[in-house]
């Protein structure tokens, strides 16, 4: 029996350490798989051509990848500028203004948000968004787009942005002192100096993390950008012209990239591309999340 | 002065207001929207039969090769995120116990994972899938969506468990159970209603990603037999015939975007409600 039970315990032991040796070792893999499949065309160009030129001919072996890096910029930087400040203000509501009842509320609300798959968004984005744009945006402006538009992909994007982006602001002002507050209020300020000199404040890194995850979230996201930011390849000021994110270059080109010598290297560097940049997005605000939940 | 204050307090809460209830206008919105559009083209005959000849120009047919592709794909996929993602789990919570540090860095690492956008994951997998010498198939995509929900699965269930206090953990031990009949008996007893929250969130991101099997999975109008044959996802039908030109194969794809956006709901609200229910075992 004794035997048996120590066995047991001895196995048992060895597949959870595999197991979290496993997942520990995921970044790395991808990290070093992506790599090796890249690999043909880092050696082939210099890094600064590969980052910076604008010249994408995959035929004639030509691969600058700056209209894609500049549209995926493009997207998150609006998608941040419209979703950053309406979670910032809905997070000050249910955390300090609002009712109890209407954070109950709201909890669900934002995980059913979150749980949304990106291609139904993608759909709606279609549906709403990409009309919206073509029938009243643009007319105001006096151009011509099909609605298929860096601004419809920012628009979606924020969407998107704002589940992941909420619930990190409201467990960040949830984590602020009580006493703190009240502190503050005793001393005659008004409910909004006191959020505005002690919550934003003492939260401030919090904050900081919230958006910086949230704009990481922003450049990764595939599919529902896919559907509506046009697809085309151009580096243009105007939002209501069509884009080329970096991600959508890797879903829309999978079925042709084994035709083209390079062009799977070429894909394969864009992914590389994204993974080291999220994946530096995230530690470094991650840390910062870190830090304060362990005060 | 006084005026000024009042009137910039009244403001803000205004603006805030409205961004709160905005939240959940938008959620309202987009359901909508998605089910308006979809109800009208959904029937039995789109849900429960498979696509038939010249669907895709508009031909008699369903997306019940999606569906079932879907379905399969993501109970492969959890299965083995919860092979490899609960021991890690248990370990990182019965082991590591002591070594907050340790247990520290391994949540950072975790967290920083989640964040990886599923197209890289796409991307690795489909490199993975050329060094194992798979082709697009059930297979490769199970393993590539597992390696996309396994951190989310255990930092999910890691949540709950760290909540759970060490003097049970003692107490166990006190009475001469070893570390694996603790983490199993106790451990994972006591997390349980965790459990079933990380797996249905897990599931449910499974079912919802269409950018790590677009490269993975392929796509096929016949419902897997084995698991080296191609695989048809939700996501990916809603995706290939929402492009399409034809007016009835994108109906089609609103029908199956309603029928994604179900499932979803129903893993969200079954989530709730299971958790709450395994919730009353937990020792206090």
């Amino acid at each position: 029996m004794n035997r048996i039970r120590r066995i047991t315990d001895i196995l048992v032991n060895v597949w959870m350490r595999a197991g979290l040796y496993l997942l520990l070792a995921i970044p790395v893999l991808i990290g070093v798989g992506l790599y090796w499949k890249a690999a043909p065309i880092i050696g082939g160009h210099s890094l600064s051509d590969l980052l910076f030129s604008r010249q994408w001919f995959p035929m004639k072996g030509e691969f600058g990848f700056m209209p894609f890096i500049y549209s995926s910029a493009y997207v998150t930087v609006l998608a941040f500028i419209l979703s950053a400040p309406l979670c910032l203000f809905a997070a000050i509501y249910l955390t300090q203004f609002g009712k109890h009842r209407l954070l109950q509320v709201m909890l669900p609300v934002i995980d059913i948000l979150a749980g949304i798959p990106s291609v139904v968004y993608g759909v709606w984005g279609v549906l709403v968004i990409v009309p919206a744009v073509a029938k009243y945006v643009v007319p105001l402006f006096g151009v011509v787009s099909s609605g298929y538009s860096l601004l419809a992909g920012g628009v979606v994007l924020a969407v998107m942005c704002i589940p992941y982006m909420l619930n990190m602001l409201i467990e960040v002002f949830q984590t602020i002192p009580v006493g703190m507050k009240e502190a503050s209020l005793s001393l005659g300020a008004t409910h909004w100096e006191m959020v505005k000199h002690v919550i934003i404040r003492k939260g401030f890194p919090g904050i900081l993390s919230a958006f910086g995850l949230g704009i990481a979230k922003a450049f990764g996201e595939t599919i529902a950008v896919l559907m509506v930011v046009g697809n085309t390849l151009d580096i243009s000021v105007s939002p209501f012209s069509p884009g080329y994110p970096l991600p959508a270059l890797i879903a829309n080109n999978y079925g042709e990239m084994m035709s083209i010598p390079d062009y799977d290297s070429a894909l394969m560097f864009a992914a590389l591309l994204l993974f080291v940049i999220i994946l530096v997005i995230n530690l470094f605000f991650r840390y910062f999340i870190h830090k304060t939940e362990k005060i | 002065m006084r005026t000024w204050k009042v009137w910039e307090q009244r403001l803000v809460k205004g603006i805030s207001f409205l961004a709160a209830y905005s939240v959940i206008f938008i959620l309202l919105f987009l359901l909508f929207v998605v089910f308006s559009k979809g109800l009208k083209a959904l029937s039995w005959g789109t849900v429960f039969s498979l696509p038939k000849g010249g669907y895709y120009f508009g031909g008699e047919g369903g997306i019940l090769n999606a569906i079932v592709g879907s379905f399969y794909l993501s109970v492969g996929a959890t299965v083995l995120a919860v092979i490899i993602g609960v021991p890690a789990a248990l370990f990182i919570n019965v082991q590591l116990i002591r070594l907050k540090r340790t247990q520290n860095t391994i949540r950072y690492l975790l967290d920083a994972l989640w964040g990886i956008p599923s197209i890289v994951y796409g991307a690795f997998g489909f490199a993975l899938m050329l060094l194992l010498g798979l082709h697009a198939s059930l297979l490769a995509g199970i393993i590539t969506v597992a390696l996309l929900i396994t951190p989310i699965l255990v930092r999910a269930f890691d949540e709950v468990l760290k909540t759970i206090p060490v003097e049970l953990q003692e107490a166990s031990f006190s009475l001469g159970s070893t570390k694996t009949e603790t983490a199993l008996r106790v451990i994972f007893k006591q997390g349980l209603a965790g459990f079933i929250t990380a797996l249905l969130l897990a599931f449910g991101r499974g079912i919802g990603d269409a950018a790590s099997v677009l490269f993975t999975a392929g796509y096929t109008d016949n419902i897997p037999v084995t698991l080296d044959e191609p695989v048809a996802t939700l996501p990916l039908s809603i995706f290939f015939q929402l492009s399409s030109p034809i007016e009835e194969v994108r109906e089609r794809a609103y029908a199956a975007a309603v029928v994604l956006t179900f499932f979803i709901l129903l893993i969200s609200v079954s989530a709730r409600f299971l958790s709450k229910r395994y919730a009353k075992n937990i020792i206090k």
